[in-house]
């Protein structure tokens, strides 16, 4: 897929929820390759974005087309991964190892019940070893850190080669320095297997230096460019302001 | 005890609630994960009404009462998803009319109260040949589409944002679930009598997940708990001349404390 193939375009899109909006007008677009990162603060519309994109909410307003195609006629969803808010909150009663969160989402694509399980069983540790968790497949996910969960629930979307990868707030509740191993691993993966990444940030400093454009919501999409524009723009002020970090710091 | 081994009735009640025992083992898993639990009281409680409107019609309740209890169970889903009320509120508004409707129609017929007796409070050993293949073909197909749907299920279960996006109709699934769940009330009702129908659900289910370490391994202790409570709990009922019902709610308690303790003492050895 070459740099200008548009996997995602969004047009014209409005949502509001009760009567009261969440999104006005916003137009985008997003190309094979591209790092996006979605900036914006609290109440921006930045997750009813995401949500519109995958399906889990419908358009009132406006269209939505994934691969050139209709949202609402899509159906290779394995081209897509996606790691929602808070993902790694899970129910600490559930009983499920590493390998089973991954097998099932691999399975789940199959028609059958009964695949290759070899093949299978070779899928789940190359992702594991992808994400630098080869020897945790046998334990329960909800004994592992917060970071490791993270990489697992990646480990989860790769497994069916998707092309492109959405993530809301993927770090909310982690320190520093896994943070920034988290979205060193999600660097690698953009320039290495050129998967396409959107990224709801609100620590837009650390993750930065992967990025190569930006979007920056306010219930209107105010900026839509490079990163590097991004930086030399009016709209930096008003993020500054806002609490947001956009150089690099250690807290 | 040879007696026991030329029975044909005590045959049909193992039979019968063996099948009925692998079947809630492995819906009860699920049901207590999703926070479903209570979903089998519901609709044991709507079947009432069937069991009451068979009977008046000298139908055979139990396929009376599996076509209300699926009527009622999607109402249920209605209420949940189209009218956004939470589950539980659900389950409560249609688990009393179906009581309501059941004790009303009691009033229609004299000497219906003996007969309903035995579907309160269950009694395995007097299934009959036809209610025993019943039982067999339809919890053989709640194995069967809990077996097929195995992954989705996990997946769903676990994290029900992402197993929609990844394409899975998640909706469906839950759909299949609570119609599953009426079938297995429906037969659970012969077994336990309505009154304790939840405890063939809930009880393997929570007893396994105080010991299991992955999803599998928690699906096949449930069943196993399950099994052995129903087994267990009709022999003794057959040797010592008790209620079959209350003797296998009583073993599948007493698994549950045993899982308990020993996930504590577990818990105790790892601190």
């Amino acid at each position: 897929m070459n740099q200008l193939t548009e996997i995602i375009k969004v047009k014209n899109l409005s949502f509001s929820y009760d009567g009261l909006l969440a999104l006005q007008d916003i137009n985008l677009s997003i190309y094979a390759g591209d790092f996006l990162a979605i900036i914006g603060p609290n109440g921006s519309g930045k997750t009813t974005l995401l949500k519109l994109i995958v399906g889990l909410l419908k358009p009132q307003k406006g269209e939505v087309f994934l691969f050139g195609q209709p949202l609402e006629e899509f159906r290779d969803w394995h081209k897509i991964g996606y790691i929602q808010q808070k993902a790694t909150y899970f129910d600490p009663f559930i009983p499920i190892s590493v390998k089973e969160v991954i097998a099932a989402s691999l399975y789940s694509n199959q028609k059958y019940f009964i695949g290759n399980k070899k093949e299978a069983e070779e899928k789940i540790a190359q992702v594991l070893k992808l994400v630098g968790l080869d020897d945790i497949g046998h334990k329960k996910i909800t004994s592992l850190s917060g970071g490791q969960q993270q990489r697992i629930l990646i480990a989860r979307a790769l497994v069916n080669e998707p092309e492109v990868l959405l993530l809301d707030e993927p770090t909310t509740g982690v320190d520093y320095l896994t943070q920034e191993n988290f979205y060193d691993l999600l660097g690698q993966l953009n320039k290495d297997r050129l998967l396409t990444i959107i990224l709801i940030t609100h620590d837009y400093g650390i993750v930065n230096k992967h990025v190569n454009r930006v979007a920056c919501l306010n219930q209107r999409l105010v900026y839509h460019g490079e990163h590097s524009e991004f930086c030399q723009s009016d709209v930096v002020q008003q993020f500054l302001s806002g609490g947001h970090h956009l150089v690099s710091h250690r807290h | 005890m040879n007696s026991i081994l030329v029975s044909s009735f005590f045959w049909r009640a193992i039979l019968a609630g063996s099948f009925l025992a692998l079947a809630c083992g492995l819906l009860g898993v699920f049901l207590v994960l999703r926070r479903d639990a209570m979903i089998a009281h519901g609709l044991s409680h709507v079947a009432f009404a069937g069991v009451a409107i068979g009977l008046l019609l000298n139908v055979l309740p139990l396929i009376v009462s599996l076509i209300v209890c699926i009527l009622g169970s999607f109402f249920i889903l209605k209420l949940k998803n189209q009218a956004k009320m939470p589950g539980d509120t659900a389950i409560a508004i249609l688990s009393s009319a179906g009581m309501a409707l059941g004790i009303f129609l009691t009033s229609f017929k004299r000497g219906f109260g003996a007969e309903l007796m035995t579907y309160l409070f269950g009694d395995v050993l007097a299934i009959a040949p036809m209610e025993v293949w019943l039982a067999v073909g339809l919890a053989f197909l709640v194995i069967v589409l809990l077996i097929v749907n195995y992954y989705p299920l996990i997946f769903s279960t676990f994290d029900r944002e992402s197993a929609l996006v990844s394409g899975i109709r998640v909706q469906r699934l839950e759909e299949m679930l609570i119609f599953l769940s009426s079938i297995t009330v429906v037969l659970g009702i012969r077994i336990v009598g309505l009154l304790l129908v939840t405890a063939l659900t809930v009880l393997p289910a929570a007893s396994s997940l105080q010991l299991a370490r992955n999803f599998k391994s928690t699906l096949i202790l449930s069943s196993i708990f399950s099994l052995f409570s129903i087994i267990s709990g009709i022999l003794l009922a057959y040797i010592f001349d008790l209620s079959a019902s209350a003797a296998i709610v009583f073993i599948s308690i007493f698994i549950f404390l045993v899982c308990l303790a020993l996930k504590k003492i577990n818990l105790v050895k790892s601190s």
